[in-house]
């Protein structure tokens, strides 16, 4: 278990890395940060020394040697615009993405097992069919355009859901969460649904077709030959082999996730990162930008390693000990 | 006489796909009785696995059974619900597939796997299925059964596996095991071995068992009686001594031409020519008349029926005609 988690941990360190460069060298062809820092009045000369004396003009390595020993003490510059360390500003609005995507997940988990386990159990039973077909429809309806739909449903012609903020949050040990007033957990509904939506049908037919897959196999054919009850066969047997492929596919989605939400929060106006993302790229202001992308990378390396250890745990082939003789 | 175990009779099994329907078992009957042991043999596609999985209601999708009878213990299978089938499935009739590699659960214990099938089958305590599963281990000689019984499946070797199949079959001391190629997938240096373990706890347990295998010589060292099957359909039944000595079908006579003859000096080995045919492309008469060396004209167009004598049987139209003069010269 220990070794496996140190070999996680130093892949993990060197995800971080590549990271770190990538999101540096963004820095260098992100315009001018002394425009937004002095305005357009000052002079070429002064504009010069201070540039010299932010280190804009040292080398590039030395520049990112500076930058990465500051990162590692959880200072990734001063936002430009909210004039406030830029990690700062990015952890205040991470409870509200990170809810988002939470109830998304929530929404694609609860959904997806149950009917693709059905579909393929009863591949010709019509609710598979209308599943499947649904499913296809959903897969090719962009994002943007089911919140819109829904928000013109459900908001502006039912009048039932709100579409705009967070609603009523409440401070939770230092966490701003919706989740615990019926105004947040109402607001949550409609952007959590909109982005679930990419997901859910690809859920859908991944567990179904690794489902069907499954039931075809020798093991499971032998636990029928065995006489065992069909329940313990579909969800002992069956589902248990079919969600360790799953799980691996879940990982990586949902760091699509994160990158998804830029656009749930831009439509919905939910003041998450995403959101504060685009309105840093706007305004240019790099500190904010590279702090969104290393947080960013950190949830996803974070994810990631997580979900191999859930991994690891359902599949006895992964050895989490130390090899056995 | 008694009533045999288990007796299928003018079995027919297709397979309804997209546009066709295709039949794969065709008037098969067969009978075998209480701690009898029984060999099918024939080529690849000869219908063994069909023929095997079709008395527990097991064929795979598209595959249902369209005629015929499965009688064991006088009771017809075919007539059963899920619920009595399940009763019967690991109980009284037991499995034991090719590939032990595919037919444990990779993502549970030897224990789990076992113990289950007795859970679901009798009213027992965790501890009491523990120690039955330990006692079937202990007779398929598994050296240290309490430190397997907490391993997966790949920390064992396939002769391990296999002989972990072999218990799980065993656990609820069934009538009948039906054993489908058994050793194939195994290293040919535990084939023997695994075979000679399974033929023992059969003799030990008055179990029967239906052993499928395209190798003559297993069949012949292990079962008692044989039936080829050629083309969804049985060709030939009789003592297995009387197969490989003397048999009459020319495809049996194929089987075993190329089967390796120890005791000649040069193995030769005697190939039939051609190959089983798909099930779409059947001919008409005898299945097997484009292969035969002896094809007459009748056995292109009509489906030869059973010569019985002596308690076997062929179907062959030229065995029969010989049988008829046979016949004839003894009346003279
Ligand atoms: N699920 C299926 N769908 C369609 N055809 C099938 C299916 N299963 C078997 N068949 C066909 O039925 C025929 C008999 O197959 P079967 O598996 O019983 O052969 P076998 O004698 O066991 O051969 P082998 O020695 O290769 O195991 C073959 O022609 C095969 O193509
Ligand atoms: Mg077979």
């Amino acid at each position: 278990m220990l070794a496996f988690l140190i070999r996680r941990l130093v892949q993990a360190a060197l995800v971080m890395f590549v990271i770190s460069i990538i999101a540096f060298s963004i820095q260098d062809n992100l315009g001018d940060p002394l425009r937004e820092l002095l305005g357009q009045s000052v002079s070429e000369k002064q504009r010069q020394i201070l540039r010299d004396k932010m280190g804009l003009n040292d080398p590039f390595l030395i520049q990112y040697g500076r930058f990465l020993k500051k990162a590692i003490h959880g200072d990734l510059g001063t936002s430009y615009f909210f004039k406030r360390p830029a990690v700062d500003v990015i952890l205040d609005k991470l409870p509200a993405t990170l809810e988002l995507v939470f109830g998304a997940s929530l929404i694609i988990i609860v959904f997806s097992v149950p009917i693709g386990v059905f579909a393929a159990i009863y591949p010709k039973h019509w609710f598979s069919k209308f599943s499947m077909g649904a499913s296809i429809v959903g897969i090719s309806i962009p994002v943007f355009l089911t919140a819109i739909l829904s928000i013109y449903v459900f908001s502006v012609e039912f009048g039932w859901l709100p579409s705009f903020g967070r609603g009523e949050t409440v401070d939770f040990f230092g966490w701003r969460t919706g989740f615990l007033t019926r105004d947040g957990l109402v607001h949550l509904i409609l952007p959590c649904i909109a982005l679930s939506s990419i997901m859910l049908p690809l859920f859908i037919r991944l567990i179904r077709s690794e489902m069907m897959e499954v039931l075809e196999s020798e093991y499971v054919k032998f636990a029928w030959a065995k006489g065992l009850q069909p329940r313990r066969i579909w969800f002992l047997h069956a589902l248990k082999n079919t969600l360790l492929p799953v799980i691996t596919v879940g990982g990586v989605q949902i760091g699509t996730l994160i990158a998804f939400t830029i656009l749930t929060e831009t439509v919905f106006q939910w003041p998450g990162m995403g959101f504060l993302f685009l309105e840093a790229v706007n305004r240019v202001d790099t500190p904010l930008i590279i702090a969104y992308l290393i947080v960013v990378g950190l949830i996803f390396v974070i994810t990631n390693t997580i979900v191999d250890l859930i991994y690891g745990l359902v599949n006895p082939t992964v050895r989490l000990t130390r090899p056995q003789e | 006489m008694s009533v045999a175990l288990l007796e299928i009779r003018n079995l027919e099994v297709r397979f309804a796909m997209r546009h066709v329907t295709l039949v794969a078992l065709r008037d098969v009957s067969f009978a075998i009785n209480r701690g009898e042991r029984l060999g099918i043999v024939g080529e690849s596609g000869a219908g063994k696995s069909v023929a095997a999985f079709s008395i527990l209601n097991l064929i795979s999708k598209p595959g249902y059974i369209s005629a015929g009878e499965i009688l064991f213990e006088g009771r017809d299978l075919t007539k059963l619900g899920p619920q009595e089938m399940r009763k019967i499935r690991g109980n009284r009739i037991s499995m034991i597939f090719q590939d032990p590699m595919m037919t444990l659960n990779p993502v549970l214990t030897v224990g789990t796997q076992l113990t289950e099938c007795l859970h679901a089958h009798r009213e027992l305590s965790e501890p009491e299925a523990r120690e039955i599963a330990m006692e079937r281990l202990a007779q398929v000689h598994i050296p240290s059964p309490e430190a397997r019984f907490d391993q997966y499946p790949h920390e064992l070797s396939g002769g391990m596996r296999q002989r972990i199949v072999i218990a799980t079959a065993l656990l609820t001391n069934p009538w009948l095991i039906i054993a489908d190629e058994p050793t194939t997938a195994l290293d040919v240096t535990i084939q023997a071995e695994i075979m000679d373990l399974l033929l023992e706890l059969c003799e030990s347990q008055n179990v029967a068992l239906i052993l499928i295998t395209h190798d003559l010589g297993v069949v012949s060292q292990v079962t008692e009686r044989a039936i080829v099957m050629y083309a969804g359909r049985v060709v030939e039944e009789a003592p297995t001594r009387e197969i490989v000595r003397a048999a009459k079908h020319p495809y049996t006579q194929g089987l075993i031409g190329a089967l390796p003859q120890q005791t000649e000096s040069r193995r030769r080995l005697k190939q039939i020519r051609g190959v089983m045919p798909a099930l779409t492309e059947i001919p008409p008469g005898c299945a097997f008349h484009p292969r035969c060396p002896y094809v007459l004209d009748v056995c292109r167009v009509q489906l030869p029926g059973y010569s019985i004598k002596n308690g076997a049987r062929v179907a062959c139209h030229m065995v029969a005609a010989q049988m008829q003069t046979e016949a004839k010269e003894s009346e003279s």
